[in-house]
């Protein structure tokens, strides 16, 4: 019974039908990328600190290696995805804003993709103690796969210092053009079933939500054969309509439980833990294969590509080598987006690596119509469609006055930067691009203040402790005082007479 | 291989500025045909001289503000400023009449403000009330619609030109001669030689609901929002706040007591109600921008049209009522500004 699917549709708010633009990329099953000839991996793929590198240029690694460990209570280590030779450390062009360049290992592949003993590195996790198992977790270098690459261990542990009841597996896929998390789920849905379970044996809980949309009936179907097949009474399917931005992890958890995550909280405030699909396979293939994630499933798309597919690419695979591989890009191709055509970010070169956060690669051919910015006239439409009850049009007028005190108060550090009232626009101003900027000039602010305040606490302290020793000075000089003129006369010429021979001696 | 960059979203813009004027253009039209039907072909006359005046002076202005000219006739909006301006306006109006209130609407009520997007007050309406101060015995000229059994004068194309252009009728004809009380004027004038509303709508001026002829253009009126709410042009908020702020007061007093006051019918269907509710009052500029505030912003609306119609010296409160909330949007924007999610309703009220 487990295997049907229930619906569901919380309390929702704004958001947009976007068209999906999915059939393109999902028509063919996923295809594996070969390995390339050269692996770029960026030492930070994960939010937090960058890992460290444990190996040095000229070692040789195989497939499956640890090559950078874990640095700091926040970080996550990588892995080789390929056997080869170190060639180098360098600075090189990252998925970040633009195609920043970042710090990346380079390794020249030897083609033989020899790996590590796989088999040894998998374990019993029924077995193991849930802080064990969290500790095995870390060690695979397992992050969020849907986009904000928090480290999964992390995120467990601390959920497990709240109180928890469900664990959301998050399948909805809400941004256009992206289908990774639906092929996988039509794929491999026995992967994500297993990530689950033992996600909930981690957390010592037994309710699992797995929700998707209702617009993916064969990953739905997938997904409930696996279900009745692995019979377990714990996991429960639930659709939710298919809405823009519905699969963020807060709007996630509004759907299904009914209960607005605060604002600046987590879900586990609301007793649940969202993770992504993707993660959740992830997991159990480090845990019951013993493959740390060195490869992800990625959709490359876009009317800039010849032939849109999901492909399994191996981490630090470039986006140029995948695109030959998927069979080149078409005539005009101009913009090259990583990530969705929502959130995504454009960046100015294909020398960029496939990360663990790079969901899809969108090329688009024809250029973006860009419409002149127009005063705001407005009308409202952003309002409607803020999917967390803003009001963009208010934001914009206090981002163009910077006045980050009423900016606070008007909630823009709830934007989520979906998008929605960015594209519904009539006069076409580039709301989520202010947001971003103000929201920086936000924390520049507050790092300014938290510095001066530094400062002012250095300064009240060192003042407190020059007054407190003189005061200390003065005291043990008039107790001096005073026990000299206790002592007596003669005991006051001894001393004289002890000083002036002092003073004769030097 | 190099790429060019952008700022994500990378999705067309399903609108502009532009088109969305455009669209309430076109939905002006039935109405225009009406007001054309009972009224003569001065609309046509207004209507020019409106748009001429309306967009050489946004291009005036946007040319010594140094903005560029061409977006004067792009964005629409004047255009629309005009059409509103022209549906309030006399079908006989002198051509400087109409210049002054369109001039005054676009150089000092929209672009002395900051221009599209700026404006406090509703220009046209703005226009509308300068002419209506300033030129009160042009603005009161009103003929009989042309309806058979009523004493209407058929004015040809030529004459309406004469009489626009040059302020002089053809020789058979005085102004006095075709001036008609409107149905709101009868209603006033009705009202305070004591009157029963039923003996006042005796008047074969007076049809089903309305005015006859007036009330036709109405439906045509609401006809064209009904379009524009469909096409979510315009929110269904404003609209509905304003029939509603109409509605209730008539509604209440014509039930306690229905010889002393006007049908809520009466109300809806004559002056400027229906164009109120769906044309002028949503204006997204001079509007309060949250859904609870724009319903709260178009029932004061209604609210004042009804007292200044009831109790006012003037015989329809639309423009003033509407210059009145412009002025308390930002009061409205800020105390109606819906909870955000994951906040509860007591931070709301801090912030």
């Amino acid at each position: 019974m487990n295997g049907a699917a229930t619906y569901d549709l919380g309390p929702w708010y704004g958001g947009l039908r976007l068209p999906a633009e999915k059939a393109q990329s999902t028509a063919q099953p996923i295809r594996e990328v070969p390995v390339p000839e050269r692996l770029v991996l960026p030492l930070a793929q994960h939010s937090g600190d960058p890992a460290q590198p444990v190996v040095d240029v000229g070692d040789r690694v195989l497939k499956g290696q640890l090559v950078a460990a874990a640095d700091g209570i926040l970080s996550a280590p990588v892995h080789a995805s390929s056997s080869g030779t170190v060639a180098a450390f360098q600075s090189w062009p990252v998925s970040r804003r633009f195609g920043e360049n970042a710090p990346c290992l380079v390794i020249e592949c030897d083609g033989k993709d020899e790996a590590v003993d796989l088999a040894a590195a998998a374990v019993d996790y029924e077995s193991m103690q849930p802080d064990a198992l969290l500790r095995r977790i870390l060690e695979g270098g397992i992050v969020g796969l849907g986009g904000a690459v928090f480290p999964t261990a992390q995120k467990l542990m601390q959920a497990r210092s709240m109180t928890l009841d469900t664990l959301i597996v998050n399948g909805v896929e809400c941004e256009p053009c992206i289908s990774c998390d639906d092929m996988l789920m039509r794929e491999l849905p026995e992967e994500v079933l297993g990530g689950a379970r033992i996600l909930l044996h981690a957390l010592g809980i037994d309710k699992c939500l797995v929700v998707l949309e209702s617009d993916k009936p064969q990953a739905l179907h997938a997904m409930a054969d696996a279900l009745s097949a692995l019979g377990d009474e714990r996991i429960v399917l639930k659709q939710v309509p298919s809405i823009y931005p519905s699969g963020g992890e807060d709007q996630v958890v509004q759907l299904v439980r009914r209960t607005e995550v605060p604002s600046g909280g987590l879900p586990t405030d609301v007793g649940c833990l969202v993770h992504n699909v993707g993660t959740v396979a992830a997991v159990w293939r480090w845990i019951c294969r013993g493959e740390p994630l060195i490869s992800r499933i990625t959709t490359v798309t876009g009317d800039g590509v010849l032939h849109p597919m999901n492909v399994r690419a191996r981490l630090g695979t470039t986006i140029a080598d995948v695109i030959e591989f998927t069979g080149g890009y078409a005539e005009r191709a101009s913009h090259l987006i990583v990530g969705g055509p929502m959130t995504g970010k454009s960046v100015t070169t294909d020398r960029v690596p496939v990360v663990k956060a790079t969901n899809c690669i969108l090329v688009l051919s024809r250029p973006v119509p860009v419409g002149d910015e127009k005063p705001c006239i407005r009308c409202g439409e952003c309002a409607e469609v803020c999917p967390v009850v803003l009001q963009p049009q208010e934001l914009y007028w206090y981002t163009l006055a910077d006045n980050p005190q009423r900016l606070r108060e008007l909630g823009l550090r709830d934007c989520i930067e979906c998008g929605c009232c960015d594209l519904v626009c009539p006069s076409h101003i580039p709301l989520v691009s202010y947001f971003r900027r103000s929201k920086a000039r936000i924390l520049e602010l507050a790092a300014e203040k938290e510095r001066a305040e530094r400062a002012r606490r250095r300064f009240e302290s060192r003042s407190q402790r020059l007054e407190i020793e003189q005061r200390k000075r003065r005291e043990d000089l008039a107790q001096q005082k005073l026990s000299a003129i206790q002592a007596g006369p003669e005991d006051i010429r001894a001393m004289v007479d002890r000083a002036r021979s002092k003073k004769s001696d030097e | 291989m190099e790429f060019e960059r952008r700022e994500s979203p990378f999705g067309t813009p399903p609108t502009d500025v532009g088109s969305t004027m455009r669209q309430v253009l076109y939905a002006l039209v039935p109405a225009a045909l009406a007001y054309v039907w009972y009224f003569g072909s001065g609309f046509i006359l207004n209507l020019f001289f409106a748009s001429l005046f309306c967009v050489a002076g946004e291009a005036f202005m946007r040319r010594v503000r140094g903005k560029d000219v061409e977006y004067a006739l792009l964005d629409f909006s004047a255009l629309v400023t005009a059409a509103l301006l022209t549906f309030s306006l006399p079908p006989l109006t002198p051509w400087w009449v109409t210049a002054t209130a369109a001039l005054f609407a676009v150089v000092v009520a929209k672009h002395l403000y900051g221009g599209i997007g700026y404006n406090v007050f509703n220009p046209a309406m703005a226009g509308y009330v300068v002419a209506l101060v300033a030129f009160p015995a042009y603005m009161a000229f009103w003929p009989a619609p042309r309806i058979g059994d009523l004493d209407y004068h058929y004015l040809t194309f030529y004459e309406t030109a004469q009489y626009t252009l040059t302020g002089t009728l053809p020789d058979y004809l005085t102004v006095d001669a075709i001036t008609r009380a409107t149905p709101l004027d009868a209603l006033k004038t009705g009202f305070e030689n004591m009157q029963t509303f039923r003996e006042i709508h005796n008047n074969p001026l007076m049809g089903d609901f309305g005015g006859r002829g007036w009330e036709w253009i109405g439906n045509f009126v609401a006809i064209g929002g009904g379009w524009l709410l469909l096409r979510k042009v315009i929110r269904w908020q404003i609209p509905a706040g304003v029939l509603a702020g109409v509605l209730l007061p008539s509604g209440i007093l014509y039930v306690l007591g229905s010889g002393l006051h006007a049908s809520p019918g009466f109300h809806l269907f004559s002056g400027g109600t229906i164009l109120c509710a769906f044309f002028i009052a949503t204006d997204p500029v001079t509007a309060a921008t949250s859904p609870r505030g724009r319903l709260v912003y178009g029932f004061c609306i209604g609210i004042l049209i009804y007292a200044i119609r009831r109790w006012g010296s003037y015989a329809d409160g639309v423009a003033f009522a509407v210059l009145l909330m412009n002025m308390a949007v930002p009061a409205i924007d800020h105390l109606t500004r819906p909870r955000i999610i994951g906040h509860s309703k007591h931070e709301k009220d801090k912030a």
